[in-house]
Parts: structure tokens; C-alpha cells; sequence
């Protein structure tokens, strides 16, 4: 009998601490967890006897990388509870804040944690070495997504300038204009970047995915629109825990979150490409068909490709943004509590993050849920990691041990986020 | 150039915590790759699978103790580092997750998790100074990048970091900001939080909620009178003070003293 195990300890380049066991006796594959080692914070707990204007700068504490995320579904659920809108140009500036997230952590993604894989480097800083150009450049159009951040937010890790209701305080005009040149350049590099990253060599690798994001009759989503999936999910967001469920795993501080009474699914770049091609700018269908990307795309190590994509739709869109900004009289608008449940689902750049807060008259929460896109993927990482191994038990260790992990960081996992998630092992005994 | 032989170690740790800190350090787009060519990243696993032994010249930890087997490997990091500097909120205050040492550990948890025995954790969230010897406690939630740089770049010269330990209101006052307390009667916490930030809230017209944590000699006690003449309740106060700091001494205090 032959067994070998396959694991890593501690996941690297990916956000926060997770780790990979795999088992294989006779060349059959006998376990395959992918473990989230994040020690637990409990923001759902002590989220309850907050007043529901604290949300938004309290959950942004789940995740350094994707802050903005927390702040515009937490916001929205608070509005939906009490019976809000928030429209127009404030509308469009929460957009233009979300791209700046877009561009930042996609780009950190693509050139720093995930093209390492497929280049063959340890990290992004031994890449600089050969492609000194490439991360230079890769840096700067980071630096632009965090540059959007900084004005509309304050800051660039958890912003201080969303609340519900909108914002504290509006950019003027020309502060927006200073953006238009920086942004056409990035545009620019992220149509090159499209063309780049679809020239590295992809394992040959398809599942049949349940793809699950928002959608939205007249965007591209970022904040608002109906849950969708390729195969027959079509709801609003106050029916999400109707559909989705989630499943605490020994092996796990994060939940596992399920179709009910169906199976795994996928959130995330994949899953938004594939529902919404139809409303991304004709600039990026394009650089997706240049690149050889059809419609839907079902090889997960492909996702990179994808991401370079929606940093098209990100430039683009924060330009027409910009471009018809007109400064809205008041920063935000009045918010009154009641008690009342709100829901809010926005699209995190690594997948649909849920919210729901439960609220009284006073507006103090008395319940909240969180389900992270991560805690959404989990299942669908450890299927893919099944059905990768099971293909490729002829490699050697190392070599499975690396793919295991690039099929990890195909999902560009949050941990932190959704540990309420990873170690590699690979145990072939 | 020093050659990677004799380059310091630079090492980054992670315990409980949002990853933010650490990603100030890869958000430092302008210098990161002077920063790579002035030291080695040793241990950095959020960028690089790259992973040399120690010992370290500098660890940079970020996240708070909340279970026991971090508060064994805090230990391990310890001695494994010349400087241990603790970046952030979490690791200089145990962070947004120390609002459990205020309430029973066991309810937190049935809250979050079906299944509460899978979960291992520790009833209070600590900072790492209540482990082990620190030599920098860098504070902020988030940290401040350049003041990231300027501390790593201190020890590397062997001097003392230039970190001010004055409140947020000199910092407000020389970026000529309009008072958000006296024009406006916004509840905020710049006259007792130490800058760093820049005096970021008050620019953008909303009050300072005490992200860099208490400023030396805070007078906690005054402003919280403050807070309660311009119609701040107990509930509220408590509330104020219970924030991304809550477990650092004087705000911890004076949110007890509201609560009875």
C-alpha cells in the first residue's frame, strides 16, 4: 500500500492564515481539506447593542483588502431596513469608491500574489528581477485603485468617509478631474495586462460550475442587483438565506456555505463574468475575445484572466464616472431607524459578500449575519482540488503541492474575512 | 547594494487580525522595491512562499492573542527576533475583537458557530505586550504606512523611532481644520487619541472614534463630560470609548465607569 500526503501549513500569498491536507492511499485520493486556521473574532456577536450607523467602520475591520466591501453591503442593508435610497451622484461615487477597491486588489492579485505561479517565482519581488517593467507598472495602476480610495475615503485600508446614508464629505470636481489622465493610462495597461497574463500556460482544467453573483438589469454589478445563477437562481437579496445555506466543518473556523439541498457553487470574478457579459463595456468584451476567453469561462486557474478584465470594466467605468460627475448639494442623505431587517449584497472583488442586520426603533442591532464570498468558495476550492489531484497523481510532490496551491489562489481567498476558511497537506501516508 | 548575505532579516507574523497592517507594508507602492533591496523579507507569507529561517532582525507582528495555541507561538516568534515590533490596533490593544473581554465567551461563540466545541479560543483578546517583551508598539487601525517606514527604518539604524505620542487635535489644528467638537458639537475622540493618522475624521467633517488609541496622559474623564452634556447617553458613551482601542487602559476605564 502506498500512501502520501500532500499538505502546506501555512497557504502563502493569499490573505490571511489557511492551510491544505491532502490524502492519498493507492493512488486514491481518500481526503481533501482545505482549512481555515484564522483564530475566530466573532463580529456577529459583538455587532448586537451597536448603533447601526457603527456598522459600516466596524465591519470593514473583517478584511484589510477588501474594506470597502463591508462598508457598502453593510450600508445598504441599513438603508433597505429604513427605507432609503441612496441615488444619484452619491450612487455613482459608492461605484467609483468600490472600483478603486476593484483596481487595488485585483491588481495586488494578478501581479503579486497570483503571476508568480505561473511564472515560476516564489514571490512578485523575485519576479521584479526579470520583469522589473511589469512590476513597476503593475505597482503604479495599484497605487491608482488606492489613490480613488484615498480621496473618496480618507484612507485606503479601512476608509472613513462612508456612512449610511452616503458619505461625510464629496470630493469637488477637479479633485475627480485629477484622475482622468492616471486612469487613461491605467486602462491603457490593463488592456496590456489582458493580453499578458492570457499567454501563460493554463493546466487543462473545466468543471461544470454553479455560478452565483449579482445581477443587474443596466450594469456591470458592483452594489445593487438581483442574486443570480447560470443554472435558475434569480432572487432578491432578502431571500439569500431562502437559497444559500452554511455548515460549520470540524476542520474549520470558517462556515461552508451551500446550495440548499443542491451542492457547492462559485462567487467571484468567474461567476460575475459569466451571469453579466452581456453589460461589460464593448472595450472589455473585446480584450475578453482578443485574449480567447468565450462567454463563460470554466477553468478556474483561467480567473486571472478574468480579473485583468474587470480592471478594464473598473478604468472604464471609474472614468464615465468622473467624466459626468456633478457634486451633489449635500454629502448624504437622512437616515431614520425602525425596527425593521435589512439585507445587503454587494460584490467584494473576490465574490458576493452578504449582509443582514436586524434593527430596533432606536436603531441599536440586534442581529447580524455575515456570509463572506470565501466562506461561499470553500466548498468549490475543495472540490476543484479533488478533481485537480485525482487528474495529476503522476506528478511528483513539489509539483502537486505548487498546483494545489495556485488552484487555491485561483479564488484569491480572503481568510480573514471569512473565518467565521486553509492548510495544504497532502498526505499520501 | 548589500548583498543578500548581509541584508537584515525583516520578518512580518500574523495572529488575530484583518490583514490590513501587513498589507500597509505591500500598499507602500513607491518603496516597496527599495524596501526588498534594503532588507531581506525573511517571512512575509502573505507575499512571498519564500520562507528563510530565523533568527529575524526584525519581526513586525501584527493580530492579537485569542487562542492558546497563539499565545504559545508568540513565544517562538520572540525568540526568534532581535526587535519584535507589534503594528496595530490588535497586537498593541488585543483590537476589535478584545469587545469579548466585555461579555461570556461561550455566548459570543453559540452566536457565530452551530457547533461550539470545534471552536478553540480563549475568553479574552490580548495584546502581544501581555505575552512577551516588546520593543515598539506602533499603533493605528490601520497602521500609518510611513510610519511603518520610519520605524523599520529606525531600528535598522539603530535609533529611536520619531513617533509622536501627542494627541490628534495638534495634528488637526496645523492641517487648519475647523474644531468638529466646538462648531458643530460632534462627539470626537482627537482630544484624547494619539495622532498618526492625520487627523483624517475631522477633515472629513465627522469625529475622531480613537483608531490610533489613547495619547499619553489622556484626560478621558473630562471629555466624556463633555459627551454627556451635549447629549451623549451612558449607553453612548460606553459605546464611544468601546471601539477599535476598547481594551487599551484608559478608554477601557472609562467606558466601565459609564457602564455602572
Amino acid at each position: 500500500m502506498k500512501n502520501r500526503t500532500i499538505k502546506v501549513d501555512y497557504l502563502a500569498r493569499v490573505e490571511g492564515e489557511g492551510r491544505l491536507f491532502i490524502k492519498i492511499i493507492d493512488n486514491k485520493i481518500t481526503e481533501t481539506k482545505f482549512n481555515i486556521i484564522e483564530p475566530p473574532r466573532f463580529f456577529e456577536s459583538f455587532l448586537r447593542g451597536r448603533r447601526f450607523t457603527e456598522a459600516p467602520d466596524i465591519t470593514a475591520r473583517i478584511c484589510g483588502i477588501c474594506p470597502v466591501a463591508y462598508q457598502m453591503s453593510s450600508t445598504h442593508a441599513m438603508e433597505q431596513a429604513c427605507g432609503v435610497r441612496v441615488d444619484g451622484a452619491l450612487r455613482d461615487l459608492r461605484r467609483l469608491l468600490y472600483c478603486g477597491e476593484w483596481i487595488e486588489s485585483h491588481s495586488l492579485h494578478i501581479f503579486m500574489l497570483h503571476a508568480p505561479d505561473f511564472l515560476g517565482y516564489e514571490d512578485a519581488i523575485q519576479m521584479a528581477g526579470d520583469y522589473p517593467d511589469l512590476v513597476k507598472n503593475a505597482l503604479k495602476l495599484k497605487k491608482i485603485g488606492n489613490d480613488i480610495m484615498i480621496l473618496l475615503g480618507g484612507r485606503e485600508i479601512h476608509p472613513i468617509n462612508v456612512k449610511v446614508g452616503g458619505f461625510y464629505k464629496v470630493p469637488l470636481k477637479k479633485e475627480l478631474d485629477e484622475f482622468i489622465e492616471p486612469l487613461k493610462w491605467a486602462l491603457a495597461f490593463s488592456l496590456e495586462a489582458v493580453k499578458l497574463v492570457s499567454t501563460f500556460s493554463f493546466p487543462d482544467f473545466e468543471r461544470d460550475f454553479e455560478f452565483v453573483s449579482l445581477r443587474h438589469p443596466e450594469e456591470y454589478p458592483l452594489c445593487e442587483g438581483n442574486i443570480y445563477s447560470n443554472k435558475g437562481i434569480n432572487i432578491e437579496n432578502s431571500q439569500f438565506l431562502n437559497h444559500f445555506e452554511e455548515l460549520h466543518v470540524e476542520h474549520s473556523t470558517s462556515l461552508h456555505a451551500r446550495i440548499i439541498k443542491r451542492d457547492d457553487y462559485l462567487v467571484g470574478p468567474l461567476a460575475r463574468y459569466a451571469n453579466n457579459f452581456d453589460k461589460l463595456p464593448a472595450i472589455a468584451q473585446k480584450a475578453a475575445k482578443e485574449a480567447g476567453l468565450s462567454e463563460v469561462c470554466n477553468n478556474p486557474f483561467k480567473s486571472i484572466i478574468v480579473r485583468a478584465v474587470e480592471n478594464v470594466f473598473a478604468c472604464s467605468e471609474a472614468l464615465r464616472i468622473i467624466n459626468s460627475y456633478k457634486r451633489p448639494e449635500k454629502p448624504s442623505v437622512e437616515v431614520s431607524a425602525r425596527e425593521e431587517t435589512g439585507h445587503g449584497c454587494t460584490e467584494a472583488p473576490r465574490g458576493t459578500l452578504y449582509h443582514r442586520y436586524k434593527i430596533d426603533a432606536d436603531g441599536i442591532i440586534k442581529d447580524a449575519r455575515i456570509i463572506p464570498p470565501t466562506s461561499q468558495n470553500q466548498k468549490a476550492i475543495e472540490k476543484d482540488l479533488l478533481q485537480y489531484v485525482e487528474k495529476n497523481l503522476h506528478l511528483p510532490d513539489d509539483k502537486l503541492t505548487w498546483n494545489c496551491e495556485q488552484a487555491i489562489r485561483n479564488y484569491d481567498p480572503c481568510i480573514s474575512c471569512s473565518c467565521h476558511f486553509l492548510k495544504l497537506k497532502i498526505d499520501r501516508g | 547594494m548589500a548583498t543578500t548575505k548581509n541584508k537584515p532579516k525583516l520578518a512580518v507574523w500574523k495572529f488575530a487580525s484583518c490583514d490590513g497592517c501587513q498589507l500597509s507594508l505591500l500598499d507602500c507602492e513607491d518603496e516597496l522595491l527599495a524596501v526588498a533591496g534594503a532588507v531581506q523579507i525573511a517571512n512575509f507569507p502573505e507575499a512571498s512562499r519564500n520562507i528563510i529561517k530565523g533568527p529575524y532582525d526584525i519581526s513586525l507582528v501584527e493580530g492579537s492573542i485569542t487562542t492558546p495555541h497563539d499565545a504559545e507561538r508568540i513565544h517562538k516568534v520572540r525568540r526568534a527576533s532581535k526587535f519584535l515590533i507589534s503594528i496595530g490596533a490588535c497586537a498593541t490593544a488585543g483590537g476589535i475583537q478584545a469587545l469579548r473581554n466585555f461579555a461570556n465567551i461561550q455566548e459570543y461563540i453559540s452566536i457565530v458557530y452551530p457547533n461550539p466545541a470545534y471552536i478553540e479560543t480563549l475568553g479574552k483578546s490580548t495584546p502581544i505586550a501581555d505575552h512577551v517583551f516588546v520593543d515598539f508598539e506602533l499603533r493605528g487601525c490601520p497602521i500609518n504606512k510611513y510610519q511603518l517606514l520610519e520605524v523599520v527604518n529606525a531600528y535598522l539604524n539603530g535609533r529611536k523611532p520619531n513617533i509622536p505620542s501627542h494627541s490628534v487635535c495638534l495634528e488637526c489644528k496645523r492641517k487648519g481644520n475647523v474644531c468638529v467638537m466646538v462648531s458643530q458639537g460632534t462627539v470626537c475622540l482627537g482630544p484624547v487619541t494619539q495622532a498618526g493618522c492625520g487627523a483624517i475624521c475631522p477633515s472629513y467633517h465627522r469625529g475622531c472614534y480613537g483608531c490610533f488609541g489613547p495619547k499619553e496622559t489622556p484626560n478621558t474623564s473630562s471629555l466624556a463630560e463633555w459627551f454627556a452634556l451635549h447629549d451623549s447617553s451612558k449607553e453612548d458613551i460606553v459605546r464611544i470609548f468601546r471601539g477599535f482601542n476598547a481594551f487599551a487602559e484608559p478608554f477601557r476605564k472609562e467606558s466601565e465607569a459609564y457602564e455602572k
